[in-house]
């Protein structure tokens, strides 16, 4: 199940000098979000200013990598020819515990009964030559 | 809030091309002169009486000095352009946007235009270099049918409601166009179960329930209240607006329930001193039959996750007690890129001129319009009525 993502070939981040220590990190498999100095709001997607109140104070802290399922997709036909191979596959946005949402994609059958606030936590998968934060059923 | 002034325009010229699936031999440009010269000839107007433009972005065609390149194309020297770039918000967002440059003094009448091309096997694909791009896309979510299908399942997950709720939307959508020779689906209607059994394309949305990209285009002439009567039909007055953005790519929705429609529909109602009660036409955007789920619920027809029993006890034609989308809607008429959000503002106004032929509502007055962008994340709505 998790092998077959290695060799697609996908569309991978378009990774950028405020983005990469996220993807260096998921790189070594860890997951680490923005947290504000100021107002103390955790923040995602990695941004060069707090969304909540624009300090340019954000500090990289490690994060739970957990948090509960909001809704869930399940592509039959994908937006990219790439996908094509894995399909159906399962997509979700995930409410992280430290507050931001995400869209990952969800290890799970697609046929696997889901509901919303469903705990999940990470899971890194090597994807065309680079390592993903998807997301497992955390029991 | 102190009361909100009426704003004081008019639509006096439309021009809309009818859909094809796939276009060959033509450009964008070409589509925009088109659809341009057909709502000139509309409005009874010269062209040398355009003194501004609001066009759309261009992927792929022409990236930067849009407004440049089309008013070159077309001989015009406007005295106020832009590009708005609301995705299928940008047709009604153009509206107010015309009328509120008039009331500036920067010009008199003004051509807000929307075309696109679809060439069979070529995708006009953006080389974005932005956070959806960055973080959502990696993981397999390119396009909209993936968000799209979120949020339904999101709806149907938080309420319960069901597949044959949304079916009924794309239903309705096909029933109409059956009453509109230009639509891409005349001569195919498509009953709830013809919907249930299309597709799955992202589960839960099937094939019919997502709009057909299309090639076409769409052009209004907008001019003062002073002016519009000097066109050749009965103006079509703007009387209130109502525009919000709240995120871009769905994960990052501050809420996946209450989209900025709910803010920008009131706003629409409020300025025009009217209520959802008062219209004769809700021409809804649905680029999925689930936007029309939540437009319903955001413009307050029903409490939020009731649309499908709401839906179950009215009618929806133009001889219904709810005319919706009575040209098909983009679902049934299909999508010809933004142009497909300007379609509604189109049928709003054949309306309310009474020149809806077959399809025509009794009396109709006064028209609620709304366009969505990117998902559920730009919303603009107006009220159109027939007189100030």
């Amino acid at each position: 199940m998790i092998e077959k993502f290695e060799n697609l070939t996908v569309p991978g981040p378009t990774i950028t000098p405020i983005t990469k220590p996220f993807w260096d990190a998921v790189a070594r498999k860890e997951f680490i979000l923005q947290k504000c100095c100021d107002c103390g709001e955790w923040v995602f997607y990695p941004r060069s200013h707090c969304p909540h109140c624009w300090s340019d104070q954000l500090e990289w802290k490690p994060a739970s990598g957990e948090g509960t399922l909001k809704t869930w997709s399940i592509v039959h036909r994908p937006g990219h020819p790439g996908w094509a191979e894995v399909t159906p596959y399962v997509l979700g946005i995930v409410e992280l515990e430290e507050g931001p949402s995400m869209l990952t994609h969800l290890l799970v059958d697609s046929d696997q009964k889901l509901k919303i606030g469903q705990p999940l936590k990470v899971k890194y998968i090597k994807c065309n030559d680079v390592w993903l934060p998807f997301f497992e059923s955390k029991e | 809030m102190g009361k909100l002034q009426v704003p004081k325009g008019a639509i006096i010229g439309i021009g809309e091309l009818t859909p094809v699936r796939y276009s060959e031999g033509v450009t964008t440009l070409g589509l925009i002169a088109e659809s341009v010269r057909l709502a000139i000839q509309d409005a009874g107007i010269e062209k040398d009486e355009v003194d501004g433009l609001l066009v759309g972005p261009q992927v792929g065609e022409t990236p930067q000095h849009v407004p440049a390149t089309v008013a070159e194309y077309l001989g015009l020297e406007p005295t106020m352009s832009n590009v708005v770039d609301l995705g299928g918000a940008t047709g009604a967002g153009m509206i107010w946007r015309a009328v509120a440059a008039i009331e500036a003094g920067m010009c008199e009448t003004v051509v807000c235009v929307l075309a696109n091309i679809n060439e069979k096997g070529k995708a006009l694909r953006s080389p974005n270099r932005n956070p959806i791009r960055e973080f959502d896309v990696p993981f397999g979510a390119s396009g909209a049918n993936t968000s799209y299908a979120l949020l339904k399942q999101r709806h149907m997950a938080e309420y319960g409601s069901t597949q044959e709720d949304f079916a009924l939307i794309a239903h309705w959508a096909r029933k109409n166009a059956q009453l509109n020779p230009k639509a891409i689906t005349y001569g195919k209607p498509a009953s709830v179960e013809d919907v249930l059994n299309s597709p799955l394309i992202v589960d839960p949305l099937h094939l019919f329930e997502i709009v057909m990209p299309v090639a076409g285009g769409a052009a209004v002439v907008v001019t003062s209240a002073k002016n519009a009567s000097k066109g050749g039909h009965p103006p079509v007055y703007l009387l209130g607006a109502g525009e919000k953005i709240t995120h871009r790519a769905v994960s990052q929705a501050p809420s996946l329930e209450n989209a900025p429609l709910s803010y920008a529909i009131p706003r629409a109602l409020e300025q025009a001193g009217l209520s959802v009660q008062n219209m004769d036409l809700l021409s809804i955007y649905d680029c999925y039959t689930s936007v029309v789920a939540q437009t319903l619920e955001n413009a307050g027809l029903c409490a939020p996750g009731r649309f499908g029993s709401w839906m179950k006890e009215h009618s929806f034609g133009h001889d219904g007690d709810w005319p919706l989308n009575t040209h098909g809607g983009q679902l049934g008429f299909g999508q010809a890129d933004l142009a497909g959000g300007m379609s509604h503002i189109i049928e709003a106004v054949h309306q309310l001129r009474h020149e809806a032929d077959l399809r025509q509502i009794p009396n109709a007055r006064h028209a609620l319009i709304t366009g969505n962008g990117a998902t559920l994340s730009e919303a603009a709505a107006l009220v159109l009525g027939v007189e100030l």
